[in-house]
């Protein structure tokens, strides 16, 4: 990062023409969309076969998936203030990948 | 494949081969692996669809096209991840991109689901 890391003034003379921090930034927006309509669909399936505390752990579960993108993905959208910011860490979208996967296995162990 | 792997976890080691790219292409590359991991979600929302919204369809039919899309979507996320490693690395040591058979191979697999429940839809199989 040679720079533009410090002051407003810099930051604006720094801007990406092309937005890309920008379109980053709506990326992981969207995709915590997604992961919500997946979660609440998720949800509603372990609610179908009724309440039980099996079905309330794995809507626990659920939830704590979604959480978690949602942590990383609002970790990752105020890295994208930057001018220019540091690439994605491996670890992070081993996380969201295991978000995704940690749907569908428990959505998949409720299944009827 | 296991170093691949490996790669996930291991953010120092991705640093070490070659040279940083241009912020600008990293940040492309994580929007493809945001735009696969939105495609695995929409799979496994659609795998949840199915069991819950074609109620009549048979037991078996409708498990199963849960399953393969529940399947289809959980390998889906591992594959974005993979193509991610392999894009962020020959991106740093200025080789080629990767090429893959995965997309079609998806398309085809999602259009023969598709086409099947449009035929379960509408002639109530296994109802």
């Amino acid at each position: 990062m040679p720079e533009g890391n410090g002051t407003d003034g810099s930051r604006t003379r720094d801007r990406d023409p092309g937005l890309q921090p920008e379109r980053t930034r709506l990326a992981w927006r969207r995709t915590t969309l997604a992961c919500a309509v997946a979660a609440s669909l998720a949800g509603r399936q372990t609610l179908h076969s009724g309440i039980d505390p099996v079905s309330l752990v794995v809507l626990a579960l659920v939830v704590l998936a979604w959480l978690a993108f949602l942590a990383l993905a609002h970790h990752r959208i105020r890295a994208m203030h930057a001018p220019r910011p540091p690439a994605l860490s491996p670890r992070a979208a081993a996380a969201a990948v295991t978000c995704t996967v940690a749907l569908a296995v428990l959505g998949a162990a409720t299944l009827r | 494949m296991v170093s691949d792997i490996r790669l996930w976890f291991a953010p120092e080691r991705l640093r070490e081969e070659g040279d940083t790219p241009d912020y600008r292409f990293s940040l492309a590359n994580e929007r493809t692996f945001l735009a696969w991991l939105r495609t695995a979600m929409a799979l496994v929302g659609g795998g949840f669809a199915v069991d819950q919204f074609l109620p009549e369809t048979g037991r078996p039919l409708r498990l199963a096209l849960a399953l393969i899309l529940l399947a289809a979507g959980a390998l889906c996320a591992l594959r974005a991840i993979s193509h991610w490693v392999r894009c962020e690395r020959a991106m740093r040591r200025g080789e080629d991109l990767p090429v893959s058979r995965f997309p079609i191979a998806l398309g085809l697999a999602v259009g023969v689901v598709a086409l099947l429940m449009v035929i379960v839809a509408a002639f109530g199989w296994g109802g």
